[in-house]
């Protein structure tokens, strides 16, 4: 009856209001394709179905935050929970059915192969990529790829996509310290300067099932673009935490 | 027949006595009852004591407002306001961002510890059935 069998790669979710439809859908999908995986769903307080919902799966584990942490308090619960449960990889994804979990073999396979550290799944880099968010979303993500590139010298032409996958000691680095708000920006510059290999993979996004993104812009598209830009800049000026530089 | 000005500034003088007297004396009446904690009262009570010391002693105050290059000495005063409000708030946003943090960690920890409680219960019943 059990049903934590620890494997050395998990699944980290986050599901937010209205994400409950599909939710359901995309835990069977993984567990189709990675039956003897553990799978993590990280519920950040919302008072939903998705509780419900993931507990009737026997191969799904679920952590409750007894408060809204945000997306970045959550995606380090999943990181703290793997340094202590001695995973050895985690892929994170969406709960909206956004990220298709037939490209996690792609995320995974450079971290197996020990040639990067963290991947990046990316809606804009290789061909074929007919994503298209609008121009507002795509100038934002536009200046926050330019300035991580003048702050970390890497291209990164997706850097707010959260279809991630990370080795034992990125998680470990991780679980130290992550930023709460919109994380994922700050988190490759945290990364980059601490010398860890990062690889951008291309993906193909699926239509948002449900849900919305976390990034609204129309409203607060000023103040994340400020919060994220100057914690950018923030976490570049501050001394690295990583000191043995492998490369 | 006294000018109005002299009038005016020695009313000011009690007001200023009575008014930085009587926040020096409510902050030490909230530390006393615990409602402030002495580490976070330190500010207040040096900054009230700084009001009170200039609000007996004028002369300091211009030799203050003369000495930093102030022309108008009350200004020295508001100047000295300024500065303690500041870093009041200044040392308040630092201990939200602490808070925050040791709430963030809290939280964490209580959805583990509940999911690995939940855990245990479940394999507590395991022999059971």
């Amino acid at each position: 009856m059990l049903s934590i069998k620890y494997k050395n790669i998990f699944f980290v979710f986050l599901p937010e209001k209205k994400e409950e439809k599909t939710v359901g859908r995309l835990i069977e999908h993984i567990h189709e394709l990675y039956p003897s995986y553990s799978i993590l769903v990280i519920n950040d307080s919302s008072t939903d179905n998705t509780q419900a919902i993931v507990k009737q799966k026997e191969f799904c584990n679920l952590i409750n935050l007894p408060q809204n942490l945000g997306i970045g308090g959550a995606v380090q619960t999943g990181f703290i929970y793997a340094v202590r449960n001695r995973f050895s990889y985690i892929v994170q994804l969406d709960s909206d059915g956004q990220h298709n979990p037939d490209d996690i073999k792609k995320l995974l396979d450079p971290l197996i192969k020990n040639e990067s550290d963290v991947t990046i799944g990316s809606r804009f880099c290789g061909k074929g990529s007919s994503y298209n968010p609008g121009i507002a979303r795509k100038t934002g993500i536009n200046i926050i790829s330019f300035f991580s590139w003048i702050l970390t010298g890497k291209r990164i032409t997706d850097c707010t996509s959260g279809f991630r996958a990370y080795n034992k000691e990125a998680i470990s680095f991780l679980s130290e310290y992550y930023p709460i708000d919109y994380p994922e920006p700050e988190a490759i510059i945290m990364l980059a300067r601490n010398s860890f290999r990062l690889t951008e993979v291309p993906v193909l996004m699926q239509k948002r099932l449900a849900g919305k993104s976390s990034i609204s812009f129309r409203r607060g598209t000023t103040y994340y673009m400020f919060k994220v830009v100057l914690g950018m800049i923030m976490t570049s000026i501050r001394p690295k935490t990583r000191n043995h530089g492998k490369h | 027949m006294e000018s109005i000005e002299n009038v005016n500034i020695f009313k000011m003088q009690i007001i200023a006595i009575a008014g930085s007297i009587l926040l020096f004396l409510f902050i030490l009446y909230l530390v006393r009852k615990k409602r402030i904690k002495e580490e976070y009262s330190l500010l207040w009570i040096f900054f009230g004591a700084v009001f009170i010391v200039f609000s007996f002693w004028r002369q300091g105050l211009d030799y203050l407002a003369s000495l930093i290059g102030v022309a108008y000495p009350p200004t020295a005063i508001l100047l000295i306001l300024l500065m303690a409000v500041f870093i009041i708030l200044i040392q308040f946003s630092i201990i939200i961002s602490r808070l925050s943090e040791t709430n963030k960690t809290l939280c964490q920890e209580i959805g583990l510890l509940k999911f690995e409680i939940e855990n245990l219960k479940k394999e507590i019943k395991k022999p059971n059935s």
